[in-house]
Protein backbone atom coordinates (compact mmCIF):
# COMPACT_ATOMS: atom_id res chain seq x y z
CA UNK A 1 0.00 0.00 0.00
CA UNK A 2 1.00 3.35 -1.35
CA UNK A 3 0.09 6.22 1.47
CA UNK A 4 1.32 10.00 0.66
CA UNK A 5 0.48 12.59 3.24
CA UNK A 6 0.66 16.50 2.00
CA UNK A 7 4.12 15.95 -0.35
CA UNK A 8 5.46 19.17 -1.47
CA UNK A 9 8.71 19.09 -3.58
CA UNK A 10 10.35 21.80 -5.63
CA UNK A 11 13.39 21.87 -7.64
CA UNK A 12 14.18 25.22 -7.61
CA UNK A 13 13.10 26.17 -4.57
CA UNK A 14 10.81 28.23 -6.09
CA UNK A 15 7.83 26.73 -7.67
CA UNK A 16 6.11 23.65 -6.74
CA UNK A 17 6.60 20.81 -9.20
CA UNK A 18 4.19 18.78 -6.63
CA UNK A 19 1.75 20.68 -4.39
CA UNK A 20 0.21 19.17 -1.67
CA UNK A 21 -0.10 15.94 -2.61
CA UNK A 22 -2.13 13.19 -0.80
CA UNK A 23 -3.03 9.85 -2.13
CA UNK A 24 -3.77 6.42 -1.27
CA UNK A 25 -3.12 3.30 -3.39
CA UNK A 26 -3.97 -0.10 -1.78
CA UNK A 27 -2.18 -2.98 -3.24
CA UNK A 28 -3.31 -4.65 -6.12
CA UNK A 29 -4.57 -1.32 -7.41
CA UNK A 30 -4.25 -0.58 -11.12
CA UNK A 31 -4.23 3.39 -11.61
CA UNK A 32 -3.20 5.51 -14.13
CA UNK A 33 -1.88 8.85 -13.84
CA UNK A 34 -2.68 11.64 -16.33
CA UNK A 35 -2.19 15.15 -16.75
CA UNK A 36 -0.33 17.82 -19.56
CA UNK A 37 3.52 17.94 -19.88
CA UNK A 38 4.82 19.34 -16.85
CA UNK A 39 1.96 18.67 -14.12
CA UNK A 40 3.69 16.75 -12.08
CA UNK A 41 3.13 13.19 -12.85
CA UNK A 42 6.74 11.76 -12.74
CA UNK A 43 7.88 14.01 -10.50
CA UNK A 44 5.31 12.15 -7.90
CA UNK A 45 6.24 8.71 -9.37
CA UNK A 46 9.89 9.64 -8.44
CA UNK A 47 9.10 10.79 -5.19
CA UNK A 48 7.30 7.30 -4.62
CA UNK A 49 10.37 5.19 -5.55
CA UNK A 50 12.66 7.37 -3.77
CA UNK A 51 14.49 9.14 -6.65
CA UNK A 52 13.64 12.46 -5.59
CA UNK A 53 13.26 13.17 -1.28
CA UNK A 54 10.66 15.65 -1.00
CA UNK A 55 11.08 18.40 0.82
CA UNK A 56 7.33 18.77 3.24
CA UNK A 57 5.19 15.70 3.74
CA UNK A 58 5.79 11.63 4.17
CA UNK A 59 5.66 8.53 1.87
CA UNK A 60 4.67 5.34 3.45
CA UNK A 61 5.48 2.26 1.88
CA UNK A 62 3.12 -0.73 3.79
CA UNK A 63 3.06 1.41 6.72
CA UNK A 64 6.28 2.35 6.82
CA UNK A 65 8.12 5.89 6.11
CA UNK A 66 10.63 5.77 3.51
CA UNK A 67 12.76 8.55 4.09
CA UNK A 68 14.72 6.42 6.11
CA UNK A 69 15.82 3.43 3.16
CA UNK A 70 17.81 3.47 0.83
CA UNK A 71 17.01 4.23 -3.41
CA UNK A 72 18.44 0.72 -3.20
CA UNK A 73 16.55 -0.78 -0.69
CA UNK A 74 13.22 0.83 -2.39
CA UNK A 75 14.11 -0.80 -5.61
CA UNK A 76 13.49 -3.68 -4.24
CA UNK A 77 10.01 -3.11 -3.82
CA UNK A 78 9.29 -0.59 -6.49
CA UNK A 79 10.13 -1.27 -10.09
CA UNK A 80 10.08 1.98 -12.09
CA UNK A 81 10.70 1.85 -16.20
CA UNK A 82 11.14 5.13 -17.23
CA UNK A 83 9.63 6.76 -20.35
CA UNK A 84 12.75 7.12 -22.66
CA UNK A 85 14.36 3.86 -22.45
CA UNK A 86 17.55 4.86 -23.27
CA UNK A 87 17.46 6.61 -19.94
CA UNK A 88 18.02 3.57 -18.55
CA UNK A 89 19.29 0.98 -21.36
CA UNK A 90 23.16 0.69 -21.17
CA UNK A 91 24.31 -3.02 -21.17
CA UNK A 92 26.02 -4.91 -24.43
CA UNK A 93 22.90 -7.31 -25.37
CA UNK A 94 19.76 -7.81 -23.89
CA UNK A 95 20.45 -10.55 -21.44
CA UNK A 96 23.05 -8.28 -20.11
CA UNK A 97 21.00 -5.36 -19.62
CA UNK A 98 18.39 -8.30 -18.16
CA UNK A 99 21.20 -9.53 -15.82
CA UNK A 100 22.18 -6.43 -14.14
CA UNK A 101 19.36 -5.47 -12.39
CA UNK A 102 19.56 -8.84 -11.26
CA UNK A 103 23.28 -8.99 -10.10
CA UNK A 104 22.95 -5.90 -8.52
CA UNK A 105 20.21 -7.39 -6.11
CA UNK A 106 22.71 -10.02 -5.63
CA UNK A 107 20.54 -13.31 -6.03
CA UNK A 108 22.40 -16.61 -6.85
CA UNK A 109 23.47 -17.20 -10.32
CA UNK A 110 21.03 -20.05 -10.62
CA UNK A 111 18.29 -17.69 -9.64
CA UNK A 112 19.61 -15.17 -12.31
CA UNK A 113 19.26 -17.88 -15.34
CA UNK A 114 15.65 -18.69 -13.97
CA UNK A 115 14.55 -15.38 -13.82
CA UNK A 116 16.26 -14.19 -17.10
CA UNK A 117 14.79 -17.39 -18.69
CA UNK A 118 11.61 -16.55 -17.64
CA UNK A 119 11.60 -12.94 -18.60
CA UNK A 120 12.64 -13.54 -21.93
CA UNK A 121 9.74 -16.16 -22.74
CA UNK A 122 7.41 -14.01 -21.21
CA UNK A 123 8.11 -11.04 -23.36
CA UNK A 124 8.89 -12.71 -26.26
CA UNK A 125 12.30 -11.55 -26.21
CA UNK A 126 14.37 -14.69 -27.31
CA UNK A 127 15.39 -13.47 -30.83
CA UNK A 128 16.92 -10.59 -29.98
CA UNK A 129 18.85 -12.25 -26.27
CA UNK A 130 22.40 -11.64 -27.46
CA UNK A 131 22.12 -8.52 -29.71
CA UNK A 132 22.32 -4.75 -28.16
CA UNK A 133 19.21 -3.40 -27.17
CA UNK A 134 20.24 -0.10 -29.33
CA UNK A 135 19.85 -2.05 -32.18
CA UNK A 136 16.19 -2.58 -31.84
CA UNK A 137 13.30 -0.26 -32.67
CA UNK A 138 11.79 2.26 -30.12
CA UNK A 139 9.05 -0.12 -29.66
CA UNK A 140 11.28 -2.93 -28.78
CA UNK A 141 13.52 -1.20 -26.54
CA UNK A 142 10.57 -0.21 -24.11
CA UNK A 143 10.21 -3.89 -23.85
CA UNK A 144 13.83 -4.38 -22.76
CA UNK A 145 13.41 -1.77 -20.26
CA UNK A 146 10.49 -2.94 -19.07
CA UNK A 147 11.83 -6.57 -18.79
CA UNK A 148 14.53 -5.90 -16.78
CA UNK A 149 12.62 -4.53 -14.44
CA UNK A 150 9.64 -7.31 -14.35
CA UNK A 151 12.67 -9.32 -13.51
CA UNK A 152 12.67 -8.18 -10.27
CA UNK A 153 9.41 -8.76 -9.13
CA UNK A 154 8.38 -5.91 -7.43
CA UNK A 155 5.56 -4.99 -5.63
CA UNK A 156 5.10 -2.11 -7.08
CA UNK A 157 5.57 -1.76 -10.74
CA UNK A 158 5.43 2.45 -12.31
CA UNK A 159 5.61 2.89 -15.81
CA UNK A 160 5.70 6.00 -17.22
CA UNK A 161 4.41 6.19 -20.84
CA UNK A 162 4.53 2.37 -21.18
CA UNK A 163 2.26 2.69 -24.43
CA UNK A 164 4.49 4.75 -26.81
CA UNK A 165 6.11 3.50 -30.14
CA UNK A 166 3.51 0.58 -28.71
CA UNK A 167 0.76 -1.04 -31.85
CA UNK A 168 -2.34 -2.39 -30.34
CA UNK A 169 -0.82 -6.28 -30.08
CA UNK A 170 1.54 -4.82 -27.60
CA UNK A 171 -0.97 -2.67 -25.58
CA UNK A 172 -2.92 -5.59 -25.32
CA UNK A 173 -0.38 -8.11 -24.40
CA UNK A 174 0.91 -5.09 -21.79
CA UNK A 175 -2.71 -5.27 -20.52
CA UNK A 176 -2.50 -8.98 -20.19
CA UNK A 177 0.59 -8.40 -18.40
CA UNK A 178 -0.79 -6.43 -15.59
CA UNK A 179 -3.93 -8.59 -15.02
CA UNK A 180 -1.72 -11.43 -14.20
CA UNK A 181 0.42 -9.23 -12.12
CA UNK A 182 -2.51 -7.98 -9.62
CA UNK A 183 -3.88 -11.30 -9.97
CA UNK A 184 -0.63 -11.74 -7.54
CA UNK A 185 -1.41 -8.69 -5.46
CA UNK A 186 1.09 -6.53 -7.44
CA UNK A 187 0.23 -3.00 -7.32
CA UNK A 188 0.40 -1.02 -10.85
CA UNK A 189 0.81 2.70 -11.76
CA UNK A 190 0.89 4.15 -15.16
CA UNK A 191 1.56 7.68 -16.22
CA UNK A 192 0.01 8.25 -19.47
CA UNK A 193 -1.42 10.86 -22.07
CA UNK A 194 -2.79 8.31 -23.70
CA UNK A 195 -6.75 9.01 -23.12
CA UNK A 196 -8.32 6.29 -25.09
CA UNK A 197 -6.25 3.27 -23.26
CA UNK A 198 -6.64 4.74 -19.74
CA UNK A 199 -10.07 5.18 -20.64
CA UNK A 200 -10.08 1.24 -22.26
CA UNK A 201 -7.91 -0.46 -19.41
CA UNK A 202 -7.48 1.49 -16.49
CA UNK A 203 -9.93 1.28 -13.45
CA UNK A 204 -8.83 3.93 -11.49
CA UNK A 205 -7.41 7.48 -13.02
CA UNK A 206 -6.54 10.38 -11.19
CA UNK A 207 -6.11 13.56 -13.09
CA UNK A 208 -2.43 16.25 -12.33
CA UNK A 209 -2.49 19.86 -12.63
CA UNK A 210 0.16 22.14 -11.89
CA UNK A 211 1.38 20.11 -9.00
CA UNK A 212 -2.18 19.18 -7.68
CA UNK A 213 -4.10 16.17 -7.86
CA UNK A 214 -7.57 17.87 -9.41
CA UNK A 215 -9.40 14.33 -9.86
CA UNK A 216 -9.17 10.76 -8.45
CA UNK A 217 -12.43 8.48 -9.47
CA UNK A 218 -13.60 5.57 -11.63
CA UNK A 219 -12.39 5.78 -15.60
CA UNK A 220 -16.07 5.93 -16.39
CA UNK A 221 -16.62 9.27 -14.25
CA UNK A 222 -13.27 11.02 -15.36
CA UNK A 223 -13.39 10.44 -18.96
CA UNK A 224 -16.90 11.71 -19.49
CA UNK A 225 -16.11 15.19 -17.48
CA UNK A 226 -15.47 17.63 -19.57
CA UNK A 227 -14.20 20.33 -17.22
CA UNK A 228 -11.72 17.88 -15.26
CA UNK A 229 -10.08 16.59 -18.72
CA UNK A 230 -10.16 20.31 -20.21
CA UNK A 231 -8.08 21.73 -16.87
CA UNK A 232 -5.78 18.89 -17.41
CA UNK A 233 -5.03 19.88 -21.31
CA UNK A 234 -5.92 15.63 -21.92
CA UNK A 235 -8.75 15.19 -24.97
CA UNK A 236 -11.41 13.79 -24.63
CA UNK A 237 -12.32 10.39 -25.86
CA UNK A 238 -13.07 10.41 -29.42
CA UNK A 239 -16.52 8.37 -28.60
CA UNK A 240 -17.09 11.42 -25.60
CA UNK A 241 -16.10 13.98 -28.52
CA UNK A 242 -19.29 12.57 -30.47
CA UNK A 243 -21.60 12.36 -28.40
CA UNK A 244 -21.04 15.72 -27.23
CA UNK A 245 -21.41 17.29 -30.20
CA UNK A 246 -24.53 14.96 -30.72
CA UNK A 247 -26.15 16.29 -27.71
CA UNK A 248 -25.46 19.78 -28.93
CA UNK A 249 -28.04 18.89 -31.71
CA UNK A 250 -30.54 18.02 -29.33
CA UNK A 251 -29.87 14.27 -30.30
CA UNK A 252 -28.94 11.30 -28.26
CA UNK A 253 -29.59 13.36 -25.13
CA UNK A 254 -30.11 11.04 -22.45
CA UNK A 255 -27.63 8.99 -23.63
CA UNK A 256 -24.96 7.44 -21.17
CA UNK A 257 -22.42 4.09 -22.04
CA UNK A 258 -19.20 3.32 -21.92
CA UNK A 259 -16.74 5.11 -23.86
CA UNK A 260 -14.33 3.10 -24.13
CA UNK A 261 -16.21 0.15 -25.73
CA UNK A 262 -17.35 0.72 -29.30
CA UNK A 263 -20.01 -2.12 -29.54
CA UNK A 264 -21.50 -0.72 -26.22
CA UNK A 265 -21.87 2.67 -27.93
CA UNK A 266 -23.15 1.24 -31.46
CA UNK A 267 -26.19 -1.32 -29.67
CA UNK A 268 -27.11 2.22 -27.88
CA UNK A 269 -26.91 4.37 -30.92
CA UNK A 270 -28.24 1.38 -33.11
CA UNK A 271 -31.44 1.25 -30.62
CA UNK A 272 -31.85 5.27 -31.08
CA UNK A 273 -31.51 5.44 -34.67
CA UNK A 274 -34.22 2.69 -34.62
CA UNK A 275 -37.01 4.32 -32.45
CA UNK A 276 -36.59 7.22 -34.29
CA UNK B 1 13.13 11.10 -64.64
CA UNK B 2 14.63 15.23 -64.83
CA UNK B 3 17.71 15.80 -64.12
CA UNK B 4 18.02 17.98 -61.04
CA UNK B 5 20.93 20.42 -61.25
CA UNK B 6 22.09 22.74 -58.03
CA UNK B 7 19.00 25.15 -58.80
CA UNK B 8 16.99 22.25 -58.72
CA UNK B 9 14.31 24.83 -56.39
CA UNK B 10 14.03 26.86 -59.75
CA UNK B 11 13.42 24.10 -62.80
CA UNK B 12 11.09 22.77 -60.22
CA UNK B 13 8.97 25.61 -60.26
CA UNK B 14 9.08 25.95 -64.19
CA UNK B 15 7.96 22.47 -63.94
CA UNK B 16 4.78 22.47 -62.12
CA UNK B 17 3.80 25.93 -64.70
CA UNK B 18 4.21 23.65 -67.43
CA UNK B 19 2.28 21.06 -65.82
CA UNK B 20 -0.89 24.01 -64.96
CA UNK B 21 -0.59 25.06 -68.60
CA UNK B 22 -1.09 21.56 -70.24
CA UNK B 23 -3.80 20.75 -67.63
CA UNK B 24 -1.40 17.50 -67.62
CA UNK B 25 -2.48 15.00 -64.21
CA UNK B 26 1.22 14.15 -64.41
CA UNK B 27 2.99 15.11 -60.96
CA UNK B 28 6.56 15.16 -60.22
CA UNK B 29 7.52 11.99 -58.13
CA UNK B 30 9.73 13.11 -55.66
CA UNK B 31 10.68 9.68 -53.86
CA UNK B 32 10.95 6.85 -56.27
CA UNK B 33 11.84 3.61 -54.74
CA UNK B 34 12.60 0.58 -57.17
CA UNK B 35 12.77 -3.28 -55.32
CA UNK B 36 14.46 -2.16 -52.59
CA UNK B 37 16.00 -4.73 -49.92
CA UNK B 38 17.83 -4.48 -46.93
CA UNK B 39 19.72 -6.07 -44.51
CA UNK B 40 22.13 -4.53 -41.90
CA UNK B 41 25.59 -5.72 -41.04
CA UNK B 42 25.00 -7.16 -38.11
CA UNK B 43 22.64 -9.73 -39.85
CA UNK B 44 23.32 -10.10 -43.17
CA UNK B 45 21.05 -13.02 -43.36
CA UNK B 46 17.40 -11.09 -42.31
CA UNK B 47 16.16 -8.77 -44.75
CA UNK B 48 14.00 -6.35 -42.72
CA UNK B 49 13.39 -4.43 -46.01
CA UNK B 50 12.09 -6.95 -48.99
CA UNK B 51 10.90 -6.25 -52.10
CA UNK B 52 10.03 -1.91 -51.45
CA UNK B 53 8.34 -0.61 -54.48
CA UNK B 54 6.98 3.41 -53.48
CA UNK B 55 6.26 6.56 -55.46
CA UNK B 56 5.55 9.44 -53.76
CA UNK B 57 4.13 12.94 -55.11
CA UNK B 58 5.52 16.44 -54.40
CA UNK B 59 3.43 17.89 -51.61
CA UNK B 60 1.80 14.42 -50.45
CA UNK B 61 1.48 14.16 -46.48
CA UNK B 62 2.16 10.50 -45.88
CA UNK B 63 1.36 7.72 -42.65
CA UNK B 64 3.36 5.69 -42.48
CA UNK B 65 2.60 2.91 -39.99
CA UNK B 66 3.16 -0.74 -38.73
CA UNK B 67 3.63 -2.65 -35.80
CA UNK B 68 6.84 -2.12 -34.37
CA UNK B 69 9.46 -3.33 -36.00
CA UNK B 70 8.13 -3.83 -38.82
CA UNK B 71 11.01 -1.90 -40.54
CA UNK B 72 9.13 1.39 -40.87
CA UNK B 73 12.36 2.97 -39.23
CA UNK B 74 14.60 1.38 -41.73
CA UNK B 75 12.70 2.46 -44.88
CA UNK B 76 12.77 6.29 -43.70
CA UNK B 77 16.37 5.97 -43.11
CA UNK B 78 17.01 4.69 -46.32
CA UNK B 79 15.43 7.80 -47.90
CA UNK B 80 17.93 10.37 -46.24
CA UNK B 81 21.08 8.10 -47.08
CA UNK B 82 21.77 7.38 -43.20
CA UNK B 83 21.48 3.71 -45.01
CA UNK B 84 23.72 2.75 -47.21
CA UNK B 85 26.50 5.57 -45.86
CA UNK B 86 26.06 5.60 -43.02
CA UNK B 87 24.30 2.17 -41.49
CA UNK B 88 26.03 -0.29 -44.10
CA UNK B 89 24.46 -3.91 -44.89
CA UNK B 90 22.97 -5.49 -47.68
CA UNK B 91 21.54 -2.53 -50.29
CA UNK B 92 19.65 -4.38 -53.36
CA UNK B 93 17.79 -1.86 -55.52
CA UNK B 94 17.35 2.03 -55.83
CA UNK B 95 16.33 4.68 -53.90
CA UNK B 96 16.11 8.10 -55.66
CA UNK B 97 15.10 11.36 -53.87
CA UNK B 98 14.64 14.43 -55.34
CA UNK B 99 16.39 13.07 -58.82
CA UNK B 100 19.13 11.79 -56.97
CA UNK B 101 20.24 8.05 -56.53
CA UNK B 102 21.08 7.74 -52.94
CA UNK B 103 23.73 5.20 -53.79
CA UNK B 104 25.34 7.80 -55.40
CA UNK B 105 25.17 10.98 -52.91
CA UNK B 106 26.50 11.41 -49.54
CA UNK B 107 23.97 12.20 -46.32
CA UNK B 108 25.16 15.58 -46.63
CA UNK B 109 23.80 16.49 -49.74
CA UNK B 110 20.53 14.28 -49.24
CA UNK B 111 20.11 16.88 -46.45
CA UNK B 112 19.28 19.27 -48.37
CA UNK B 113 16.43 17.75 -50.00
CA UNK B 114 15.37 14.73 -46.86
CA UNK B 115 15.13 16.95 -43.11
CA UNK B 116 14.41 14.09 -40.51
CA UNK B 117 13.32 14.42 -37.45
CA UNK B 118 14.00 12.26 -34.72
CA UNK B 119 11.25 10.35 -31.93
CA UNK B 120 13.20 11.90 -29.14
CA UNK B 121 14.21 15.93 -29.28
CA UNK B 122 16.95 15.32 -26.79
CA UNK B 123 19.19 13.12 -29.08
CA UNK B 124 18.55 15.86 -32.02
CA UNK B 125 19.48 18.91 -30.15
CA UNK B 126 23.07 19.70 -29.53
CA UNK B 127 24.20 23.40 -29.43
CA UNK B 128 23.66 25.76 -26.07
CA UNK B 129 21.11 28.23 -27.42
CA UNK B 130 18.24 27.80 -29.81
CA UNK B 131 19.81 30.38 -32.73
CA UNK B 132 22.84 28.52 -32.57
CA UNK B 133 21.07 25.35 -32.97
CA UNK B 134 19.39 26.63 -35.97
CA UNK B 135 22.42 28.05 -37.27
CA UNK B 136 24.29 24.83 -37.03
CA UNK B 137 23.53 23.22 -40.38
CA UNK B 138 24.34 26.59 -41.91
CA UNK B 139 27.18 27.09 -40.67
CA UNK B 140 28.48 23.50 -42.20
CA UNK B 141 27.17 23.92 -45.33
CA UNK B 142 29.39 27.61 -45.59
CA UNK B 143 26.43 30.07 -46.14
CA UNK B 144 28.02 33.48 -44.85
CA UNK B 145 26.93 34.88 -41.69
CA UNK B 146 24.60 37.71 -42.99
CA UNK B 147 22.55 34.68 -45.12
CA UNK B 148 22.74 32.37 -41.74
CA UNK B 149 20.96 35.52 -39.59
CA UNK B 150 18.22 35.89 -42.32
CA UNK B 151 17.47 32.65 -42.76
CA UNK B 152 17.25 31.91 -38.84
CA UNK B 153 15.39 34.82 -38.17
CA UNK B 154 12.69 33.67 -40.47
CA UNK B 155 12.67 30.23 -39.41
CA UNK B 156 12.20 31.42 -35.87
CA UNK B 157 9.29 33.37 -36.99
CA UNK B 158 7.54 30.68 -38.84
CA UNK B 159 7.91 27.96 -36.03
CA UNK B 160 7.07 30.71 -33.55
CA UNK B 161 9.72 30.57 -31.03
CA UNK B 162 11.47 33.87 -31.32
CA UNK B 163 10.79 33.81 -27.46
CA UNK B 164 13.48 31.03 -26.90
CA UNK B 165 16.05 32.58 -29.30
CA UNK B 166 18.59 32.36 -26.52
CA UNK B 167 17.33 29.85 -24.34
CA UNK B 168 19.17 26.20 -24.21
CA UNK B 169 17.44 23.36 -25.62
CA UNK B 170 17.17 21.24 -22.63
CA UNK B 171 15.51 24.19 -20.35
CA UNK B 172 12.38 23.92 -22.52
CA UNK B 173 9.57 21.96 -22.13
CA UNK B 174 9.15 19.27 -25.20
CA UNK B 175 6.57 20.68 -27.27
CA UNK B 176 9.48 23.62 -27.32
CA UNK B 177 12.23 21.03 -28.04
CA UNK B 178 10.30 19.68 -30.33
CA UNK B 179 9.56 22.86 -32.18
CA UNK B 180 13.44 23.22 -32.18
CA UNK B 181 14.11 20.45 -33.58
CA UNK B 182 11.99 20.42 -36.72
CA UNK B 183 13.17 24.58 -36.66
CA UNK B 184 16.47 23.19 -37.03
CA UNK B 185 15.62 21.20 -40.24
CA UNK B 186 13.74 23.66 -42.25
CA UNK B 187 17.02 25.61 -42.34
CA UNK B 188 18.12 23.96 -45.06
CA UNK B 189 14.79 24.20 -46.90
CA UNK B 190 14.15 20.40 -47.55
CA UNK B 191 11.68 19.53 -50.14
CA UNK B 192 10.37 15.97 -48.09
CA UNK B 193 10.64 16.41 -44.26
CA UNK B 194 10.48 13.08 -42.23
CA UNK B 195 9.18 12.68 -38.82
CA UNK B 196 9.44 9.50 -36.69
CA UNK B 197 6.55 9.79 -34.29
CA UNK B 198 7.14 13.68 -33.36
CA UNK B 199 4.49 13.59 -30.94
CA UNK B 200 5.02 10.98 -28.55
CA UNK B 201 6.50 12.45 -26.18
CA UNK B 202 3.93 15.31 -25.79
CA UNK B 203 0.46 15.34 -23.97
CA UNK B 204 -2.46 15.69 -26.23
CA UNK B 205 -3.07 19.21 -26.58
CA UNK B 206 0.70 19.82 -27.33
CA UNK B 207 0.69 16.98 -29.92
CA UNK B 208 -2.14 18.30 -31.66
CA UNK B 209 0.06 22.32 -31.71
CA UNK B 210 3.14 20.18 -33.37
CA UNK B 211 0.60 18.48 -36.08
CA UNK B 212 -1.16 21.46 -36.96
CA UNK B 213 2.42 23.12 -37.76
CA UNK B 214 3.18 20.13 -39.84
CA UNK B 215 0.11 20.45 -41.84
CA UNK B 216 0.62 23.75 -42.24
CA UNK B 217 4.42 23.27 -43.69
CA UNK B 218 2.01 20.84 -45.88
CA UNK B 219 -0.55 23.30 -47.04
CA UNK B 220 1.68 26.25 -47.60
CA UNK B 221 4.93 25.65 -48.36
CA UNK B 222 4.17 22.55 -50.28
CA UNK B 223 6.50 20.07 -48.32
CA UNK B 224 6.30 16.81 -48.60
CA UNK B 225 5.55 14.99 -45.22
CA UNK B 226 5.79 11.54 -44.16
CA UNK B 227 4.89 10.60 -40.94
CA UNK B 228 5.28 7.62 -38.79
CA UNK B 229 2.52 7.69 -36.18
CA UNK B 230 0.65 5.12 -34.28
CA UNK B 231 -2.11 7.42 -32.96
CA UNK B 232 -3.67 7.47 -36.29
CA UNK B 233 -6.92 9.21 -34.67
CA UNK B 234 -5.34 12.60 -34.33
CA UNK B 235 -3.09 12.26 -37.47
CA UNK B 236 -5.56 11.05 -40.43
CA UNK B 237 -7.25 14.17 -41.30
CA UNK B 238 -4.20 16.03 -42.33
CA UNK B 239 -2.71 12.91 -44.56
CA UNK B 240 -3.33 12.21 -48.54
CA UNK B 241 -2.32 8.45 -48.46
CA UNK B 242 -1.47 5.98 -45.48
CA UNK B 243 1.34 3.03 -45.85
CA UNK B 244 0.84 0.43 -43.52
CA UNK B 245 3.92 -2.15 -43.32
CA UNK B 246 4.64 -5.34 -42.04
CA UNK B 247 7.84 -7.69 -41.88
CA UNK B 248 9.74 -5.35 -43.96
CA UNK B 249 7.24 -5.30 -46.59
CA UNK B 250 4.72 -3.04 -47.80
CA UNK B 251 1.13 -4.66 -47.72
CA UNK B 252 -1.00 -1.35 -47.60
CA UNK B 253 -0.09 1.82 -50.14
CA UNK B 254 -3.65 4.00 -50.57
CA UNK B 255 -5.56 7.25 -50.20
CA UNK B 256 -6.36 8.10 -46.80
CA UNK B 257 -10.10 7.35 -46.66
CA UNK B 258 -9.78 3.87 -48.88
CA UNK B 259 -6.91 2.68 -46.83
CA UNK B 260 -8.58 3.48 -43.48
CA UNK B 261 -11.55 1.63 -43.67
CA UNK B 262 -9.62 -1.66 -45.44
CA UNK B 263 -9.38 -4.25 -42.61
CA UNK B 264 -5.87 -5.09 -43.10
CA UNK B 265 -4.79 -2.03 -40.91
CA UNK B 266 -7.05 -3.86 -38.17
CA UNK B 267 -5.28 -7.04 -38.55
CA UNK B 268 -1.97 -6.21 -38.23
CA UNK B 269 -2.88 -5.23 -34.96
CA UNK B 270 -3.07 -0.91 -35.14
CA UNK B 271 -5.02 1.03 -33.45
CA UNK B 272 -8.08 1.95 -35.66
CA UNK B 273 -9.55 5.48 -34.32
CA UNK B 274 -13.24 4.85 -32.70
CA UNK B 275 -15.14 6.97 -34.72
CA UNK B 276 -13.63 4.73 -37.83
CA UNK B 277 -14.87 1.88 -36.03
CA UNK B 278 -18.41 2.90 -35.81
CA UNK B 279 -18.59 3.79 -38.94
CA UNK B 280 -17.78 0.21 -40.06
CA UNK B 281 -20.16 -0.97 -37.67
CA UNK B 282 -22.82 1.38 -39.15
CA UNK B 283 -22.02 0.73 -42.63
CA UNK B 284 -22.10 -3.32 -41.70
CA UNK B 285 -25.85 -2.79 -40.91
CA UNK B 286 -27.21 -0.98 -43.96
CA UNK B 287 -27.02 2.37 -42.69
CA UNK B 288 -26.39 4.46 -45.09
CA UNK B 289 -23.71 6.97 -45.15
CA UNK B 290 -21.97 9.16 -47.88
CA UNK B 291 -18.45 9.61 -47.04
CA UNK B 292 -15.79 8.49 -44.71
CA UNK B 293 -15.41 9.96 -41.69
CA UNK B 294 -11.85 11.19 -40.91
CA UNK B 295 -12.95 13.06 -38.33
CA UNK B 296 -15.34 13.58 -35.27
CA UNK B 297 -17.33 16.08 -36.74
CA UNK B 298 -17.64 14.56 -40.21
CA UNK B 299 -19.12 11.50 -38.56
CA UNK B 300 -21.50 13.25 -36.20
CA UNK B 301 -22.44 15.06 -39.39
CA UNK B 302 -23.29 11.99 -41.26
CA UNK B 303 -25.10 10.74 -37.49
CA UNK B 304 -27.21 13.99 -37.87
CA UNK B 305 -28.53 13.20 -41.31
CA UNK B 306 -29.51 9.70 -40.32
CA UNK B 307 -31.29 10.79 -37.31
CA UNK B 308 -32.77 13.43 -39.76
CA UNK B 309 -33.79 10.82 -41.95
CA UNK B 310 -35.44 8.94 -39.36
CA UNK B 311 -37.53 12.23 -38.64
Amino acid sequence: MIECYNIKYTYDGINYALDDICLKIDNAEFVGIIGENGAGKTTLAKCINGLLRPQYGKILIDGEDISKFSVAQIAKKIGFVFQNSDHQIFEQTVEDEIKFGLKNLKFSPEEIEERLENIIKKLDLEKYRNISPFELSGGERKRVALASILCLDPEILILDEPTLGQDMKQKEYLVKLIENLRKKGKTIIIITHDIEFAAEYIPRIIVMAKGKIIADGPREIITQNNFILEKSSVILPQLAQLTKILKSYNIFKSFNCNFADVHNYYYELKKYLKKK
Amino acid sequence: MINYTSNFKNINVNYKLKIKQDHCEFMVKIIKIENLNFAYSSNPENFVLKNINLEIDEGEFVILCGPTGCGKTTLIECINGLIPHFHSGVFVGNVIVAGKNTREYPVYEMSKHVGLVFQNPENQLISMNVEKELSFALENFGYNPIEIRKKVDEILKIMDIENIRYSAPYDLSGGQQQRVAIASILTLDPDIIILDEPTSNLDPMGAIKILELINQLNKEQGKTIILIEHRLEIVLKYSTRIIAMNNGQIILNDETKKAISNDILEDLGLRIPKIIKLYKLLKRDGFYIENIPLTIEDLAHEILKLAEYHD
